[in-house]
């Protein structure tokens, strides 16, 4: 097993792996700091008989030090993790030329409405298809989100993409692949005794690969029944 | 037990009642109360333990027959496989029973009744009735929530959170009775914390021994205290939420359910709304009892205590305004995510200012190891590590990936297992002698500390790894996905360590139940400690004390200098004190 993130696949990967190790390193030497600090002390200041603790009420300067410096980092944290989600998930932050799909998710099973041919959703020449959502490499695709039942929620490690899809909302996501291949994705909000089995499939293709797809969904071959 | 007689000084006005049914089971008594809420709280403790160990054993072997499942009926298991049905009831229940009927009632339905009153010098409760009222609405709550398991159907299933609709609506929650019993459990819950709550303010605010001015008061009261706020302002959010859930659920009404033109966010804005005060309504107490212990066992006054103070008032306040970053995934506007994520990171201050004065109070200190302590410390160790992963999920960017994986149920556990239990093993220990007047086993104290400290990680920190892996919470059977398969080693290790933990858990449930009764006699004053508490013999007898005591200094002077013994109790008058004022009113 990996014991680290999922490879990346979509742009919202080096920045939020980066985020991820910097919080890491910050925490891990506040971590570092804490643990060691206590085992230490517990092991110096061990109770010896005859010996009397240092009396002392606390160390003003010391409580200043200790309370600005977390306060500087966090807030630097935030101020930087601000810039990413503005970017990611802001209300105007999904690119003009994204593809969209419709997302229609139900208890227990995603289906997505492809545009045809003609780059545009709610026409005639939409590709309908479950648990099955085909995408183009490097082109930002914006998913629109829309639950009948109860609450689910769209998520594609690989991507580090993740929205909820609410009953009576309309929830728009983006996210822009930058690996070909096959993907899962799984449903992260507990949506009934079926949300385990929630799982879907995305298929990142080349510009080429991608219309050998599309033209074989045109094709009416298929009679269903 | 003892005769609470035996050991009274002659009374003044305080008769304690004599029959047993008044004396112990409809007891007014803050003393009583608060174990009878221990006895009830251990048993619920024990039912989310076992739910805990049935998750595991899924997630460690899915659709392998559970060693004794085949006693569950058959709408469960088949076959003794947990049925993905039954996976969701035992995690709902799980995080239900522990966190309302287990963690929530051992901090504060226990120590803020059984504390309060003792560490403050007050006789009891301000509302004595009141207060055996909320005991027993709690257990109402508690048995009418373990009803469901034997409905048709079974317990709730949607969740301890009961995200609307799917908990609103039975045809998609496959659950009916056990939804409803779960709000109706919840009302009475909510109502017993209110009564609990109003009782606990007006005792520090009115029933103070003379001398026990604000800032003397120990901080497991102050935290007790503002918890008690907390509770009063939150818990009737939650309980008001319930009534619509269930009006929805019951009547027809449409508060959570789109489809007739409801709103589904509604719930989550209002159950966080007191979910997040709630959280530290689970972590306050803990954090003011682990300051009164680690200031005895490192004989030394506790570091800051002003500030200790302002960052629990700072923590408690900034705890209302934090509620959204469980929802930073939910849809709703993200200019909110962004204040969420700032007010969320500005929490990390005051927890921070906590763990280092509790270092800062063993610093150049004169530590003695007892059993409490030791937790204590356990208690700092997990709180820090709980601590630090929440600012992953505070960073909105990284919450998009690691959001309901099992990074945030590793996060929650080191706060509510590493903090909240690890404190409350060194509170049962330490003021056991108070509660029973014996003392708990010190050598088996030590080994299920050291136990539960070791698998206790074992169980949990893996828990950060496969959630950094993506594997998503609530999951009947991971192995579905192809990218959580390799992960499975992992969850069957982290399943075998918890079955371990488990069973370590007997040691204290032993050490604590047979010093009952074979326990050594515990002395007057056993940790030399500062407290009011322990001027008082133990059991301390009904009414406490004949005369409210007088208060001439803080809880916490160790190593005074005024004084030869590295103790200095808070009642003793030394040549240079001067008397209290007159007691306020309330006595």
């Amino acid at each position: 097993m990996s014991w680290w993130l999922p490879r990346q696949a979509s742009t919202f990967g080096p920045a939020i792996d980066g985020l991820f190790i910097a919080i890491l390193i910050i925490t891990g030497i506040a971590f570092v700091i804490v643990e060691v600090g206590l085992v230490w002390f517990a092991i110096k200041y061990r109770g010896r008989p005859g010996r009397k603790a240092f009396y002392t009420h606390g160390v003003t300067k010391a409580e200043v030090i200790w309370t600005a410096i977390p306060a500087v980092t966090v807030v630097a944290l935030g101020l930087v993790s601000n810039h990413y989600w503005v970017e990611m998930k802001g209300r105007n932050s999904v690119p003009p030329d994204a593809m969209p799909i419709g997302v229609h998710v139900k208890q227990f099973e995603w289906s997505f409405m492809h545009p045809g041919p003609d780059g545009q959703l709610g026409t005639a020449d939409d590709i309908k298809l479950r648990n099955q959502l085909h995408i183009l490499l490097n082109r930002p695709v914006v998913v629109h989100l829309e639950a009948e039942d109860v609450i689910h929620s769209f998520f594609v490690p690989e991507f580090r993409v993740k929205q909820d899809a609410v009953p009576g909302m309309h929830i728009s996501a983006w996210f822009q692949a930058t690996d070909t291949g096959e993907y899962e994705i799984g449903c992260a909000e507990l949506c009934g005794m079926g949300h385990y089995k929630m799982r879907a499939r995305v298929f990142v293709h080349t510009p080429e690969a991608f219309q050998a797809w599309m033209t074989q969904q045109a094709t009416p071959t298929e009679a269903t029944p | 037990m003892t005769s609470v007689a035996a050991h009274a000084p002659a009374h003044g006005v305080h008769h304690g009642p004599t029959s047993f049914w008044r004396k112990y089971i409809f007891s007014t008594d803050h003393k009583i109360i608060g174990i009878q809420f221990l006895f009830v709280s251990l048993f619920f403790l024990l039912v989310g333990g076992l739910l805990a160990m049935q998750i595991r054993w899924q997630l460690g072997f899915p659709g392998k027959p559970m060693p004794g499942g085949g006693i569950l009926p058959e709408s469960m298991t088949a076959g003794g496989v947990i049925l993905p049905e039954y996976y969701i009831t035992l995690v709902t229940m799980h995080g239900t029973f522990m966190v309302f009927f287990a963690i929530m009632p051992l901090l504060v339905g226990v120590y803020a009744n059984f504390l309060i009153p003792l560490k403050v010098g007050a006789h009891d409760m301000a509302f004595p009735r009141i207060n055996m009222a909320s005991f027993w609405l709690a257990l109402t709550a508690g048995l009418i929530m373990f009803a469901g398991f034997f409905v048709p159907e079974g317990a709730a299933r949607a969740g301890w959170t009961m995200y609307a609709p799917l908990s609103a609506r039975p045809d998609l929650s496959g659950s009916n009775i056990g939804q409803k019993l779960w709000c109706l459990s919840i009302i009475f819950l909510g109502l017993s914390s209110i009564l609990g709550s109003l009782n606990y303010i007006t005792t520090v605010i009115n029933n103070r021994a003379p001398g026990m001015t604000w800032f003397r008061m120990p901080l497991s009261v102050w935290a007790l205290f503002i918890t008690a706020i907390l509770g009063l302002l939150a818990l009737p959010v939650l309980s008001g939420a319930a009534i619509m859930l269930l009006f929805d659920q019951t009547l027809g009404t449409h508060f959570f359910d789109p489809a007739a033109g409801g709103q589904a966010l509604l719930w989550q804005h209002l159950f966080w709304f007191f979910g997040h005060p709630e959280v530290y309504i689970l972590i306050l107490p803990a954090m003011g009892m682990v300051s009164d212990i680690i200031a005895n066992g490192s004989r030394k006054p506790i570091f800051g205590y002003h500030s200790m103070v302002f960052a629990i008032v700072g923590i408690a306040f900034l705890g209302w305004m934090v509620w959204g970053h469980h929802m930073f995934m939910s849809g709703m506007n993200p200019m909110l995510g962004s204040t969420f994520m700032v007010s969320t990171m500005l929490i990390a201050v005051p927890s921070a200012i906590k763990v280092f004065n509790w270092m800062g109070t063993m610093w150049r200190g004169n530590i003695r190891f007892h059993v409490p302590m030791l937790n204590a410390i356990g208690f700092v160790g997990m709180f820090a590590i709980g601590g630090l992963s929440g600012v992953f999920m505070a960073a909105t960017p990284v919450d998009m990936f690691i959001h309901d994986t099992y990074f945030i149920v590793a996060h929650l556990h080191y706060v509510l297992f590493g903090g909240s239990l690890f404190a409350l093993f060194g509170a049962i220990t330490y003021w056991y002698p108070k509660m029973f007047g014996k003392v708990m086993n010190e050598r088996w104290g030590k080994i299920h500390f050291w136990l539960t400290m070791v698998f206790y990680n074992l169980v949990f920190f893996p828990m950060h790894i496969i959630g950094m892996g993506g594997q998503m919470r609530r999951l009947y059977d991971p192995t579905i996905y192809t990218f959580l398969k390799p992960q499975q080693p992992m969850n069957e290790f982290i399943s075998i360590c918890a079955f371990i933990l488990f069973a370590v858990q007997i040691i204290f449930a032993l050490n604590f139940l047979l010093n009952l009764k074979w326990g050594k006699k515990a002395p007057q004053n056993p940790w030399e400690d500062n407290g009011l508490e322990w001027t008082l013999p133990n059991p301390a007898p009904h009414g406490n004390w004949e005369r409210p005591p007088n208060v001439y200094r803080g809880p916490y002077e160790f190593a005074s200098p005024q004084v030869p013994e590295d103790y200095l109790p808070q009642t003793r008058k030394l040549p240079t004190d001067r008397e209290p004022a007159a007691a306020g009113t309330g006595h």
